[in-house]
């Protein structure tokens, strides 16, 4: 291994400070500390240091997205085969086959997702004179998860460059973006090409035979018709939908990875299933629709509602970032996410619109939070200074 | 009025180089040094000059914006070499000491029979006032304030650092001189917080409070946050242990013998070598560790979380018990950001499974990894005990929004609150230099 370290060390010369490349440092180190965790030591402060950092911390999350990355590359494959195919269950269908023929639908997204996105955030580390930051890492792999697997690449292309460019370059970067960058590039897809990203006929693969229909448990819903699923197919996630969104179970794994590493927020998580439990329950009680009559806990599994609120909502940027702000936060996306859904038969996918306007009040939440604390700690002064004037 | 403290939020590290409990006299420096930059926003003032003979007491310096504030040799010799850095600044004042420790008498003064003024004008004219830091900002105290509550931590909790318990041994009756002649000077009570079963529980004229929890349990400005919260205008003073003994050997002798025990820890320093040595302050590191490689060993004079860094010919920090020497990491770690890699390193995180291996963990300077966004929320707050939102007035330092910092508890905290901030953040921020700067801002804004 001291041969690829002296090969890096050779690599790296041109680009070190006073050389000719220098500008373009970030990106070399990028590859560099890809490889190795640098030498640096500390140079202030304290003087040892957590092995903890970003790049563990986002591998971490892309991890916990492998299982429902795997299990959507299957069911991707296996959602058009049994239909090609003629076979009776989703099922049925032989696993590698739809397992390979889900990869070979799947990979281009990730690619050109990852292509994209990357290629903006080297150009603007280079141009703003800072390290790559490892934060794309989860973003590009989420974006191609939340897309119809049917999405024109351009037009994924273009909703990427969206999201990174208005969403996050645009406030300053990683650590600075209010809306959670994923779905930002979702949302931007939905509202600029509603053909490709809403209706019947693009949660399932086309392929070359015609009338492969694949209509998703809300859409079915919205239109007043009955649901063909049970809770064990939307829970396992045997369903049409968005790339890796369907199966419950496998963005549970993701879930159990997230809290057990404490990278992703358990109390936003649990909060969130909470407050989505609590408006299906309210909607129940009414029972005035087939929408507000749909179970509450067949909301938490069905569309993007667990993967939202697994990945999504506890992007720690763009969530709440104090304690009890987190409770009130988790626990509005998931009430909002199924009140837009039953209101709104238009937007069936309530989750990505929920978890976005919660981002855009999560700093108000946190405002009124640490106001608590500042307001404590004014009235411990008022008090201090009246003991002081009768002493 | 005794309240026990129940600290539950943050981090025990257990690290390996932990010195021997036996306390040795260590051998004689030839050079001390005074170094103005231990003191913290004290611009100081020389009195005597190069080629000067001073005895051990005698006001080297004072501090320019309170010129009651002396700074005293301590030791006996002559100011060989006062040392400048960038735009004449004064970095070190070194004595050369002749041996014979001659110090200047100021009288005995019984501590429970002297008034308050007395006991003030004891401390500025004997150059002890110095050991007195004020809350906030963490600097020297005014030496016309009077404070709310004066508070010493007997309770060691950081990293390897030298157990007060130790350094005390043969020191109480000093001590308990000490913690009369401060609780003349404040309108409160002088805290006093102790661990399980100490030997200092039966000290008369303090509060006595026992605290339990890990680090940073035993750092005073937690248990001033728990007892005695710092508001807007308040002040607050605090002292070191041995500091508190030194100035009850004042008031029992009548001279300024400013001694200073050092726990020698870290497992660059020999297993034989690591014990509690007695010497002066200002002593010269080699006086006790000999000569140091600095490429491969870090010299820290303080704990791992908050020390300086030293070369092996410079000067003990004025404050601190504890000398730590370490290996420098600059080495490059393969693929060092795999989640459960590299368990050997001490962390908080929940990608590391060094929390459940438990053991003791040497450790190194390596910044394992690199600066980066804040991105990661809640892991400040899990190793701050204190009822302050550490993110948002790390943002507020960093954005010198005064009325905010204020507003967030600017005041109750000292960088030292924030090291453990610094070990366990995943974004690598150097938290405790935030904080600084942000003290030092209110300092000049708001005074």
């Amino acid at each position: 291994m001291k041969w690829v370290r002296k090969k890096l060390d050779q690599a790296r010369k041109p680009f070190e400070p006073g050389q000719k490349l220098e500008k373009f440092a970030p990106a070399i180190n990028a590859f560099d500390t890809f490889l190795y965790t640098p030498n640096h030591t500390t140079k202030k402060g304290a003087h040892i240091r957590d092995v903890v950092d970003l790049k563990r911390t986002m591998i971490t999350v892309v991890f916990a997205l492998i299982p429902a990355l795997l299990f959507g590359m299957w069911n991707t494959g296996a959602q058009y085969l049994y239909q090609d195919m003629g076979l009776d269950n989703v099922t049925d269908v032989p696993f590698w086959d739809a397992f390979i023929e889900g990869a070979i639908l799947v990979m281009p997204l990730i690619l050109v997702s990852y292509i994209v996105g990357l290629t903006i955030e080297f150009i603007f580390a280079i141009y703003r004179g800072h390290e790559v930051n490892e934060g794309y890492l989860v973003t590009g792999l989420l974006i191609p998860m939340i897309f119809p697997v049917d999405i024109p690449l351009w037009m994924l292309a273009i909703s990427v460059a969206f999201a990174v460019l208005i969403g996050k370059e645009a406030f300053g970067g990683t650590g600075m973006n209010i809306l959670n960058p994923a779905l930002t590039a979702r949302a931007f897809a939905f509202f600029a090409y509603p053909l490709y990203m809403s209706g019947n006929a693009i949660w399932v693969h086309q392929g070359a035979t015609d009338g492969i229909s694949g209509e998703t448990i809300l859409g079915t819903l919205a239109q007043g018709k009955s649901v063909a699923y049970s809770f064990f197919d939307a829970a396992a996630g045997f369903i049409p939908g968005s790339v890796s969104e369907t199966s419950t179970i496998a963005v549970l794994i993701g879930a159990a990875i997230l809290i057990l590493t404490k990278v992703g927020s358990w109390r936003i998580i649990l909060s969130g299933f909470v407050g989505a439990a609590v408006m299906g329950l309210i909607f129940n009680a009414f029972g005035l629709n087939a929408l507000m009559e749909f179970k509450w806990y067949m909301h938490l599994v069905v569309g993007g509602l667990s993967f939202g609120l697994v990945f999504m909502a506890t992007d720690p940027v763009s969530a709440a970032q104090t304690m009890k702000g987190k409770w009130i936060y988790g626990f509005l996306c998931g009430f909002f996410g199924v009140m837009i859904r039953v209101f709104n038969p238009a937007y069936p996918e309530g989750i990505m619109l929920a978890i976005l306007l919660m981002n855009v009040f999560a700093p108000t939440i946190d405002h009124y939070v640490i106001q608590a604390n500042v307001n404590k700690r004014k009235k411990r002064l008022a008090k201090a200074k009246s003991n002081l004037q009768t002493a | 009025m005794s309240k026990d403290i129940r600290v539950r939020k943050g981090l025990d590290l257990k690290l390996k180089g932990e010195a021997d409990k036996k306390i040795v006299t260590a051998p004689q420096s030839s050079i001390y040094a005074i170094k103005p930059a231990d003191f913290h926003a004290v611009v100081p003032k020389l009195v005597l000059k190069e080629g000067a003979s001073v005895k051990a007491g005698e006001t080297v310096f004072y501090s320019k914006y309170d010129e009651k504030v002396k700074f005293a040799a301590p030791v006996s010799g002559t100011i060989t070499e006062i040392l400048r850095g960038a735009k004449r600044r004064i970095l070190e004042v070194r004595i050369t000491a002749n041996g014979t420790n001659d110090a200047v008498n100021r009288g005995k003064v019984d501590p429970a029979s002297a008034s308050a003024d007395q006991v003030r004008k004891l401390l500025l004219e004997s150059g002890c006032w110095p050991f007195i830091i004020q809350r906030p900002y963490s600097i020297v105290a005014n030496s016309e304030d009077t404070p709310k509550s004066i508070f010493i931590s007997a309770y060691t909790t950081a990293p390897l650092a030298g157990d007060v318990e130790v350094i005390l041994e043969d020191k109480k009756e000093a001590f308990q001189a000490g913690i009369t002649a401060l609780s003349k000077l404040t309108s409160g009570a002088v805290h006093l917080c102790v661990g399980k079963n100490s030997a200092l529980k039966d000290i008369k004229d303090a509060d006595i409070h026992k605290v339990k929890g890990p680090h940073p349990a035993g750092n005073v400005g937690v248990q001033i946050h728990k007892l005695d919260p710092v508001n807007m205008g308040d002040r607050v003073w605090t002292l070191g242990a041995e500091d508190v003994a030194t100035i009850g050997n004042l008031f029992l002798t009548g001279e300024f013998k400013p001694e200073r025990t050092i726990a020698l820890v870290g497992t660059d320093a020999k297993e034989a070598d690591r014990k509690y040595y007695r010497t002066i302050i200002g002593a010269n590191v080699s006086s006790i560790v000999g000569t140091i490689d600095t490429d491969h060993t870090r010299i820290i004079s303080g704990d791992v979380l908050t020390g300086d860094k030293l070369l092996s010919d410079q000067f003990l920090n004025y404050y601190k018990n504890t000398l730590t020497l370490i290996p420098e990491g600059n080495e490059y770690a393969l693929l060092g950001w795999l989640p459960f890699t590299r368990n050997k390193v001490p962390s908080n995180a929940g990608t590391s499974f060094s929390r459940l291996l438990g053991g003791k963990r040497k450790v190194d300077t390596n910044l394992n990894g690199e600066e980066r966004a804040l991105v990661v929320t809640g892991e400040m707050e899990e190793v701050l005990p204190m009822d302050i939102y550490p993110l948002q007035l790390i943002k507020a330092c960093m954005s010198g929004d005064i009325e905010k910092m204020e507003n967030l508890g600017i005041y109750e905290v000292a960088p030292e609150d924030f090291a453990l901030i610094d070990f366990t953040n995943t974004s690598k921020l150097e938290a405790q230099e935030v904080i600084r700067l942000g003290l030092d801002l209110m300092i000049t804004e708001v005074g």
